[in-house]
């Protein structure tokens, strides 16, 4: 008994020293980011803080060019999220409903996919996009992000359609609708949920992703370009807000996404 | 007719994605090859490698990018098991557990990088603690570009803080795998269980541990902005170098001639962990 009960502390020791570990820089980062800007060079700094003040988050939002870079962002991700989806549902609902030659194949493409270095690629495509007068165009840097997020898209897709019983779309066929309309009006409604999901993830990822979105654009920079390229001259208290900007929307949305986190990563 | 149809769909369904990826994929390798392999006047050169390894930031660049992946792959990859094997006891809320250690799969590089920041900076909080404690009479200089050691552990910590999200996810999904019955009873500790671990459970998560050593180690050539956030231009590595090479000096020329590089090394990684990691197994059949 008294063995289980010390086995129990340590589990939940550990669990939480861990826990504490990963949710100290959320902590720290957002009583920086609603510290005035004259207390930002306070020393030392209380770990609980005294004052508290949206002063220096708005300084942020004012500052030039932060509300472009925030819309040019989210218009990033929404094409994104259309082009991925538009492609990777097709996808995911063939692997998930019909065994074919090549299936493995495709599989292997879209675990390579996933670990391929594609933002290092935009280096070249920089240069493709200029000759096509593509470039500093958000359409090109949401191409880019889609080709990072379409093999997740895929795998999450493919997990939802299987989970959806062909049985009642074949019911649908018997029942007069043609393969589209069963698709349409019954698969396409009970997978709803999931492509929510892979949406959201898509929109992470877009939101997210750095490298790319500074090589390829020069005004239209997205949010995260935008203070990457600022980095340099901005002040602490910009670098702090931005910080936390960048990173709420994200946490929240993998909260919304948790239960399908595992078939992103997961699937081999 | 029909079964015809039906026989084509698989196809018709996969050939957008197949054919998008190939066009983002194939076409800018292609073109980084030619802009890094060919002279501005037309023809084979080798000019543009040259400059590359010639360059002064390319050693520092070279052996940075090393150390960061010797250090940062194998802390992630054990804070990541040891997670994994915790959430994978099943213990009374560890749903709860593995969505906070999963957050900062969330979190971008540069939002770590920044987050971080906010720990390391002089005036930051962990000077603050430390001083507060009485340890410190003044702050130390994590960040200055004269105490190497001390940017290297921030960029450490704050990477390892970051991506061991995804290797715990990795692990996470590869233990789900593995038949509750090898687990029995849900106590973690004491030697039994870290004997079953280390003869049962590792060598079954085998794929799994591959999978995300790959992954890591090929992200770990790309990281960049974590690094740019905590240490600004003090800290070169070779993708920030392509970025620079890129974006402050217009050389598209030596920007594609890292990008070669890093997608040569990326292969490289693969194929050699796949050697290695494949043969051993083929020794455990024997």
């Amino acid at each position: 008994m008294n063995a289980r009960v010390l086995d129990r502390t340590l589990i939940y020791g550990i669990a939480v020293l861990l826990a504490v570990w990963v949710l100290i820089p959320f902590y720290i980062i957002a009583i920086s980011a609603f510290t005035p800007q004259a207390k930002i060079f306070d020393y030392p700094k209380p770990l609980i803080p005294t004052t508290f003040s949206t002063e220096t988050m708005q300084f942020f939002v004012d500052a030039r060019g932060v509300i472009p870079s925030v819309l040019n962002s989210v218009l990033v991700a929404v094409f994104t999220i259309v082009f991925g989806l538009a492609l990777g549902t097709p996808a995911g609902y063939a692997l998930a409903r019909f065994h074919f030659r090549g299936r493995e194949a495709f599989q292997v493409i879209v675990l390579a996919t996933k670990m391929f270095p594609i933002a290092i690629l935009s280096i070249p495509l920089a240069v493709t996009f200029l000759q096509l007068g593509l470039y500093d165009n958000l359409v090109s840097v949401a191409l880019v992000h889609t080709a990072m997020a379409l093999p997740f898209i895929i795998l999450v897709t493919g997990g939802v359609f299987v989970a959806v019983s062909h049985e009642l779309e074949e019911a649908a066929q018997t029942l007069g609708c043609s393969r589209w309309g069963a698709f349409l009006r019954v698969a396409l409604p009970l997978a709803l949920p999931g492509l929510a999901a892979a949406a959201i993830f898509t929109f992470v990822v877009s939101w997210n992703e750095v490298f790319a979105a500074t090589i390829l654009t020069l005004r239209t920079r997205t949010l995260p370009a935008q203070v990457l390229a600022g980095l340099g001259t901005s002040p602490l208290g910009f670098k702090f807000a931005g910080g936390l900007f960048m990173a709420l929307p994200a946490v929240v949305f993998i909260f919304m996404i948790r239960r399908y986190l595992i078939n992103l990563w997961g699937s081999r | 007719m029909r079964a015809r149809a039906e026989h084509v769909l698989p196809f018709t369904l996969l050939l957008p994605s197949v054919a998008f990826l190939a066009l983002l994929i194939v076409i800018p390798m292609f073109q980084a090859l030619l802009l890094a392999f060919v002279a501005e006047k037309g023809g084979f050169t080798l000019e543009h490698f040259q400059q590359m390894f010639g360059d002064v930031n390319f050693g520092d660049a070279w052996r940075n990018t090393l150390l960061l992946l010797l250090l940062i792959v194998p802390l992630q990859l054990v804070l990541a098991l040891a997670m994994a094997l915790l959430v994978n006891s099943r213990f009374r809320g560890y749903g709860f557990f593995l969505y906070i250690y999963a957050i900062p799969l969330a979190i971008s590089d540069l939002a770590a990088g920044i987050l971080w920041l906010a720990v390391f900076t002089e005036r930051g909080y962990l000077n603050s603690a430390l001083q507060s404690a009485g340890v410190i009479q003044q702050p130390i200089l994590f960040l200055s570009f004269e105490n190497f050691p001390g940017i290297l552990s921030a960029i450490v910590i704050a990477e390892s803080w970051r991506a061991t999200a995804i290797v715990l996810l990795i692990l996470v999904a590869g233990l789900q795998l593995i038949p509750r019955d090898y687990f029995e009873a849900a106590d973690l500790f004491g030697a039994d269980r870290i004997r079953r671990t280390i003869h049962v459970v590792l060598p079954l998560l085998r794929p799994s541990l591959q999978s995300a050593l790959i992954i890591r180690t090929i992200f770990a050539f790309q990281t960049f902005a974590v690094v740019f956030a905590l240490a600004g231009r003090n800290m070169p590595v070779l993708a920030g170098e392509a970025y620079v090479w890129y974006a402050g000096n217009r050389n598209e020329h030596l920007a594609a001639t890292y990008a070669v590089l890093l997608l040569g090394l990326t292969a490289c990684v693969t194929v050699i962990y796949l050697r290695v990691l494949g043969l051993r197994e083929a020794e455990v059949q024997r």
